[in-house]
């Protein structure tokens, strides 16, 4: 067994008189991917922008035993997470490299400049755009930047909220190649939301089916793919 | 109209956009951070600049440690406003915290209406001469161009605007906390999804508006021959017209709007009014040609000359 990063028990969540979780459960191991599927709608983004408490919640979520529901946001960051939002979430008012710069705003060490070359490295496109404004960016450089910066802050735990939206497939491939890489290579933990159940469960360890709130179904990456009901709602066979 | 007339005009037109326009970059800094008009900024000036008076007419401090000091308080006071008035409100409902900042202005003034009542105080004359090391002309209080003086006076105002940008660049693109504050401006969720304080970063940005419109009320008390509690209601609107024709997002606009507005001020509504009517209509023409622009920027070109953004909910 290994260790728990995110434990999620009984988590309701709301926006305003709206309920859109109602009492959801799981969990996300050290070292592994994990991924949550689910129709429009059935609250997967919601999920994450709970866990750093960007919505009204009820229920348990702890970080590595320590409880979060009852933290702001930036602190959530600060102990270790790192969110790439849906629709990716870049400052369009400032440049590439200001991106990245804000992006490592809970750092003291000294090792900033070395990760923005790694990310340039991984990303060569930034580098080349990188006194350029982000809103200027195409759609699928501006989700290289939003990954590249969530990842500046070294986060433990990696939310990420459907990367592939908008992009051409070739791009998907290269971003799922590289977020692979960082999880056998750097052992970067990720809680993965995707509308692209096919290419998700090829990377993921575990997975979640969300349905109106509720996990509706869940199982190791293996079992899900050729699970029938994941299959006729999801990949389309 | 003399070229010499029309340039006197020019240089005390943009002496005054240079003071417009150091209290439209106080608006502006507030409204891209939180698309919110700090109808209080005047106020809190005025009241920084009593500050100063306080500090050196009462206290005979040299007049540059008083405005520093005073520069510091109102940075505080700015800082205090957003954390106890503005903060607790839902800053995507605009309506509770624009009556807030209204609310202070009425308070603010009728506060310091009562302590230091209206009549004029003297206020420290800042830029009197030029220095003495200065070859030819130390000791002057004014040079020639074309004919026309430019006072030390109008230099120093200029020089002050033109020190404040610079420190201001250096603060917004080369230090940590001004980072954070143009993240927050750029998208609010991101820069707290970047681990940024989002609350105590628009505390820093209240109070660095609060301590250049201090800056500001400094530079209009010794134009206007002392200070009084009402000193900064017309420049309020002065600087808000030269913030909206800047575009209310761009701080070069607010400069290029509040110098604008100065030089049209100066040399249309002053030569041409001036000539035709009374002195005594003079304010009232100035004030109404102010909302003029405010209106017709807001008609015709939302975004002002500079802005990025189309202004919503003013
Ligand atoms: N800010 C909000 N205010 C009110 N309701 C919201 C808000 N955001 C989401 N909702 C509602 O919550 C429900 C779940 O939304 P959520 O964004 O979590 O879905 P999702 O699973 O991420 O969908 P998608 O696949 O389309 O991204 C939806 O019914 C949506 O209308
Ligand atoms: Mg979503």
């Amino acid at each position: 067994m290994s260790d728990t990063i995110l434990n999620v028990s009984d988590l309701h969540a709301s926006y305003g008189p709206l309920s859109v979780l109602r009492g959801l459960n799981f969990e996300v191991n050290e070292g592994q991917v994990v991924v949550i599927l689910g129709a429009n709608g059935a609250g997967k983004t919601t999920t994450l922008r709970s866990i750093c408490q960007m919505c009204d919640t009820e229920g348990s979520i702890t970080l590595r035993g320590t409880d979060i529901s009852s933290k702001g946001t930036a602190d959530i960051i600060r102990l270790g997470v790192g969110h790439v939002p849906q629709g990716r979430g870049t400052f369009a008012e400032l440049s590439v490299i200001d991106n990245l710069l804000i992006g490592s705003y809970t750092r003291s060490d000294d090792g900033v400049q070395a990760d923005i070359d790694r990310w340039f490295e991984m990303f060569p496109i930034l580098a080349e755009r990188r006194d350029q404004l982000a809103g200027s960016l195409s759609g699928g450089e501006q989700q290289m930047l939003a990954v590249a910066r969530a990842l500046m802050s070294r986060p433990e735990l990696l939310l990420l909220d459907e990367p592939s939206l908008g992009l051409a497939p070739i791009i998907v491939e290269q971003l799922f190649e590289t977020l692979q890489r960082l999880n056998k290579e750097d052992g970067l933990t990720m809680l993965l939301v995707e509308q692209n159940a096919n290419l998700a469960l090829s990377m993921a360890d575990h997975g979640y089916v969300i349905e109106s709130g509720l996990i509706a179904l869940e199982g190791s990456a293996q079992a899900l793919m050729t699970d029938p009901a994941v299959q006729a709602a999801y990949l389309g066979a | 109209m003399t070229f010499s007339t029309f340039l006197t005009f020019v240089f005390a037109g943009l002496q005054d956009g240079a003071i417009y326009a150091t209290v439209a970059i106080a608006l502006v800094l507030i409204f891209k951070a939180t698309t919110l008009i700090n109808f209080a900024q005047g106020e809190l000036a005025m009241l920084g600049a009593f500050f100063v008076y306080i500090l050196s007419v009462e206290q005979g401090w040299p007049v540059w440690p008083a405005i520093f000091a005073a520069m510091l308080l109102s940075a505080g006071l700015g800082a205090a406003v957003e954390r106890t008035l503005v903060r607790p409100f839902d800053p995507t409902d605009h309506l509770p915290v624009v009556l807030i900042t209204l609310g202070l202005f009425l308070f603010v003034n009728a506060l310091a209406g009562d302590i230091w009542n209206y009549q004029l105080r003297p206020f420290p004359v800042i830029f009197d001469r030029f220095p003495d090391w200065m070859p030819g002309i130390g000791g002057d209080r004014f040079i020639e161009i074309g004919g026309a003086r430019l006072f030390y006076d109008t230099i120093g105002v200029w020089f002050t605007l033109g020190c404040m940008l610079l420190f201001l660049n250096v603060l917004l693109t080369r230090t940590q906390v001004g980072l954070a504050f143009r993240a927050v401006s750029s998208n609010v969720e991101s820069a707290r999804l970047a681990g940024v304080n989002t609350g105590r970063t628009l505390g820093f940005g209240w109070a660095l508006a609060a301590a250049f419109g201090a800056l500001g009320a400094t530079l209009v008390a010794p134009s206007l021959g002392g200070i009084q509690p009402n000193l900064m209601v017309a420049i309020l609107i002065y600087a808000l017209a030269g913030a909206a024709l800047g575009g209310l997002d761009s701080l070069g606009g607010a400069v290029m709007g509040g110098l604008i507005v100065g030089l049209i001020q100066s040399v249309v509504v002053s030569w041409f009014f001036v000539t035709v009517l009374e002195q005594r209509w003079m304010s009232v023409l100035q004030l109404g040609f102010a909302f003029a622009v405010i209106l017709g920027v807001l008609v015709f070109r939302p975004s002002g000359l500079f802005g990025t953004r189309i202004i919503e909910r003013v």
